[in-house]
């Protein structure tokens, strides 16, 4: 088969604008989102909640719930299978205790956390089920919380779990400390090093609990009938992994498990895992009717994501003509009340960018009476950048170099060793930063008091892993395009200009549709920036096959060899005959038949991608508000697909990282109860809270896909609290060592200078 | 269970009855008595604006208003926007400027925007910001939404872009 790939100079549909084909459905109000299913007969659950963040449940009793008239099902842990402690791979994920995700779904002998779920009711509406809610009686026997790591690492701390596997989210953590599991990696000889550095900066610094905040919350319907097969319609990252998470809590057939995923409003990499979901499928058994489950916001902030706080040390060490000689750094992250954080990739992601001959590094994993961490768009990043790139900042002010140049002069390049032992693929990472510098917002003028101007620098990878597609060829010469990834953002007219460029038709003749979990092979979720990069080459590889059969079919008709057969532009012709696509597709039945192509593939991980931010701020001294004045973000997406989405990729993960900067936390007092559980109080950024982002899309092409794409979709999280802490710096002369940097925080450190 | 109460009211100009629970609020009497689905629910507590709609003309969270007070009144929904199927200037601008990503907050955002344009047609990008900042997006930082209301205003104001 002749190759598929494709310079960006012959792209035809790959780059353009079209406009989305689930877009009419969402500006009219018809797209079908997970709280949109109404079944016939159904019946609403809701969740009792601990209000606890750490006890023993000492008994339980549901019987004036189970009185209340209305009231179809009651459930609480005992209704769970008891399932042994297990750790069932992920995919690229990882591995996960199966025992942990069936407990965080529903607590059995200890919460642990606030907010964690006890007990759930089903009744004939919303508003009965919550009045039964409140009549379940949990008695408990209340333990110590430990509320962010430090409190968890410390000597006397009490162990939290009688049994726990380390953590093993993408890579695997070893055992440490009761409450920690540790990563540790180092390269040349750290003290040697240090003793060669002319100048050595080492800080420390703090960020807290954060949330993903999509505005949609977790909502899932389950119908288990009464063959036993259970139907889910849910708002997911992945339909596969609802599915078998599912079988493997409530020990039942992944055969008899189909998961319909629904229009996803927002998930950011919370949206992967299962919540509601077995608790639904039990009250359903038990009350014999489909049952649908949401959650209240506060619940979505008391008992998912969250983003983990953290802990974090750093020492650089620079020589005087600018070449980074040595850095040691110490994470220690929030796993929430369960092993497996992000850990790995913020170890990753802070030793990747520079080149350090001497570097180690500690990452710690810990539990904390919190909830279960979950990814979050870059999960990892952005708290250990905060520290280590104003760490940067500093280094080049040291030794009076500008704060790009010195980046240039220590970046990594394609074919260096990074520190888990692997190459960097191929990118120009001094292209990124050069741009930086050429650009007319890096050397504005930027005149005012307390105003200043800060960058920062980062790489990110996209995930490959296994994925599916199916291209099915209508007698009409339309496709129908089925891809596994659910589409959170554009993903099905991404992947169908990816098909539509292959086959070389136009992208309005696709349709394009994210099946059930019974009508496509399996993938790993939409997580990791992969879609449109890895389901790209599997739907790019899939055209390669029709376009192949479709060749045998010209061949057919004209009686010719089917080597004879080229095809371009949609157009097949072997020596004075043509025909275009549509005609061909015309005669398929009476040539051999339907054409479908059903591919699969795992595409390579790890694919790097970076980025870089220039910022604009004004503090107010006497307030401590940090207001933005003009933010650049430059980005390589290898090439871009639909600009319009990369840009709204980079924009959208922008004003998420501004929000987690300035103002984004998890309050909780010294119970280990969340105080801020609304969107009143754990304050997202609003349209007045943010300008215009400028967005610099860079294009050097990622050899491993066929057009050259890159993942997009998370990288730009991460630059904005580092940024905006060195801006912060520039405008009033303080280093900023808490994340989110809230106008408190500003005041004080402003007041502390003078 | 609470007695219902019957409620006459009129939506998206046609008139229209139901029963509902005096504590039902009318985003749960659109959804779920309705079927209207379009209004959505991003935190029933009045701070996400995900539920706009207009009630005799002025834009509220519907989360925030009871079914039993849409007695007697004019509700306007996203279902309604588009008339004989002829999308809105409004609507064809989030379309055409990528105003969305995954669209659970578009249709509030639709709503409010359709409201200052009423009130302001030709609002500047602070004025856009000042009245949209009932409405969170969590996807798209803004940006794209607020050149999707300046192009929509442009068009009704019968300007080219
Ligand atoms: S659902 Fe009404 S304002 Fe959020
Ligand atoms: S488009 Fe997703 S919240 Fe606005």
């Amino acid at each position: 088969m002749t190759t598929m790939d494709k310079k960006a100079e012959d792209l035809r549909v790959v780059g353009t604008r079209p406009v989305r084909p689930d877009g009419a459905d969402k500006v009219t109000g018809r797209a079908r989102f997970g709280d949109d299913i109404h079944l016939n007969n159904m019946l609403h659950g809701k969740m009792l909640r601990s209000p606890h963040a750490h006890a023993v449940i000492k008994s339980i009793d549901t019987s004036k719930a189970e009185a209340m008239p209305g009231v179809r099902a009651v459930i609480c842990g005992k209704d769970f299978p008891v399932i042994e402690h297990k750790m069932v791979a992920q995919g690229e994920a990882g591995l996960a205790d199966m025992r942990d995700i069936s407990d965080n779904c529903m607590a059995k002998d200890k919460v642990l956390y606030d907010g964690h779920a006890v007990a759930a009711v089903a009744a004939d509406n919303p508003h009965v089920a919550e009045e039964a809610v409140k009549l379940i009686e949990v008695e408990y026997e209340l333990l110590p919380p430990l509320m962010n790591v430090r409190a968890s690492m410390a000597d006397d701390a009490p162990q939290v779990h009688e049994h726990s596997f380390p953590g093993a989210f993408i890579a695997p953590t070893e055992a440490h400390i009761a409450n920690a599991s540790r990563i540790h990696m180092a390269n040349g000889d750290i003290e040697k090093g240090f003793a060669e550095a002319d100048h050595i900066v080492e800080r420390e610094f703090n960020t807290e609990t954060y949330h993903q905040g999509y505005i949609e919350s977790h909502i899932t319907t389950v119908d288990w009938d009464s063959n036993d097969n259970l139907t889910l319609w849910t708002s997911t990252q992945g339909q596969f992994e609802i599915r078998d998470n599912l079988a493997d809590v409530l020990e039942i057939p992944i055969g008899n498990v189909k998961v319909i995923p629904m229009e996803v409003g927002g998930a950011f990499g919370g949206k992967d895992r299962i919540y509601l979901d077995p608790v639904a499928a039990l009250l359903s058994k038990k009350a014999a009717q489909p049952v649908k489950m949401a959650m209240r916001r506060d619940e979505v902030i008391r008992a998912t994501g969250p983003s983990p706080g953290a802990h974090i040390k750093v020492k650089m060490g620079v020589k005087a003509d600018g070449t980074i000689i040595a850095a040691d750094y110490h994470l220690a992250y929030e796993a929430g009340a369960y092993a497996g954080g992000p850990i790995f990739l913020g170890v990753v992601s802070s030793t990747s960018r520079y080149n350090i001959p001497n570097l180690q590094v500690n990452g710690f994993d810990v539990i904390v009476n919190k909830p279960k961490t979950r990814p979050y768009r870059a999960p990892g990043a952005p708290q250990a950048l905060f520290a280590v790139e104003q760490v940067i900042d500093e280094l080049a002010s040291l030794i009076d170099m500008d704060p790009v140049d010195f980046r240039i002069k220590n970046l990594t390049r394609s074919g260096d060793i990074l520190l888990p032992g692997f190459p960097l693929a191929p990118l120009d990472t001094e292209a990124l930063l050069q741009s930086v510098k050429a650009h007319p917002h890096y050397t504005a003028p930027l005149e005012g008091e307390n105003r200043g101007r800060g960058v920062s620098y980062t790489m990110w990878f996209n995930l490959g892993a296994i994925t599916s597609a199916r291209l099915s060829v209508n007698p009409d010469g339309t496709v129908h395009m089925s891809s596994s990834n659910p589409d959170m953002s554009g993903t099905r007219m991404t992947l169908a200009m990816q098909a539509a460029e292959a086959l070389g038709i136009d992208v309005a003749e696709f349709s394009a549709n994210v099946p059930d979990s019974d009508s496509i092979g399996f993938a790993m979720p939409t997580v990791g920036s992969r879609t449109t990069y890895s389901t790209g080459i599997v739907v790019i590889e899939a055209a390669a096959e029709v376009l192949a059969e479709m060749s045998k079919r010209a061949a057919m008709i004209w009686e010719v060899e089917p080597d004879s057969v080229s095809v371009a532009d949609g157009v097949f012709s072997s020596g004075d005959k043509s025909i275009t696509f549509k005609e061909l597709a015309h005669r398929m039945l009476d040539t051999g038949g339907p054409i479908t192509v059903h591919k699969t593939g795992s595409p390579q991980s790890f694919i790097p991608a970076v980025a870089a931010h220039i910022v604009d701020v004004e503090v107010d001294v006497e307030t401590g508000k940090v207001e933005i004045l003009r933010y650049t973000a430059f980005q390589d997406v290898g090439k871009a697909v639909h600009p319009d989405y990369v840009e709204g990729q980079i924009q959208g993960s922008v004003v998420q990282g501004i929000g987690m900067a300035l103002n984004e936390e998890y309050f909780y007092d010294d119970e280990g109860r969340l105080k801020n559980a609304s969107l009143l109080d754990y304050r997202m950024p609003t349209s007045l809270d943010v300008p215009m982002i400028e967005a610099v899309i860079l294009e050097s092409p990622n050899p491993a896909h066929p057009y050259g794409v890159r993942g997009c979709g998370e990288i730009s999280i991460i630059p904005p609290a580092s940024a905006l802490a060195n801006a912060i710096h520039d405008a009033v002369g303080v280093r900023m060592d808490s994340m989110p940097m809230s106008p408190h925080k500003v005041c004080a450190a402003i007041n502390n200078k003078s | 269970m609470s007695k219902r109460h019957h409620v006459t009211t009129t939506i998206n100009g046609e008139e229209s009855d139901f029963l509902c629970e005096p504590r039902q609020s009318l985003l749960e009497v659109l959804r779920d008595v309705l079927k209207l689905t379009g209004a959505k629910e991003g935190c029933n507590d009045g701070n996400c604006g995900a539920c706009s709609v207009l009630v005799d003309g002025v834009l509220v969270d519907s989360c925030c208003v009871l079914g039993v007070e849409a007695e007697g009144k004019q509700i306007d929904t996203i279902e309604g926007m588009a008339v004989n199927g002829e999308l809105h200037p409004l609507q064809k601008a989030f379309l055409e400027e990528t105003g969305m990503q995954c669209g659970i907050c578009t249709p509030g955002f639709l709503m409010s925007s359709k409201a200052l344009l009423e009130k302001n047609p030709q609002p500047d990008e602070a004025e856009i910001r000042h009245w949209l900042a009932g409405n969170l997006c969590r996807c798209t930082g803004y940006d794209k939404i607020i050149r999707a209301v300046q192009r929509a205003a442009n068009e009704m104001a019968g300007e080219k872009v």
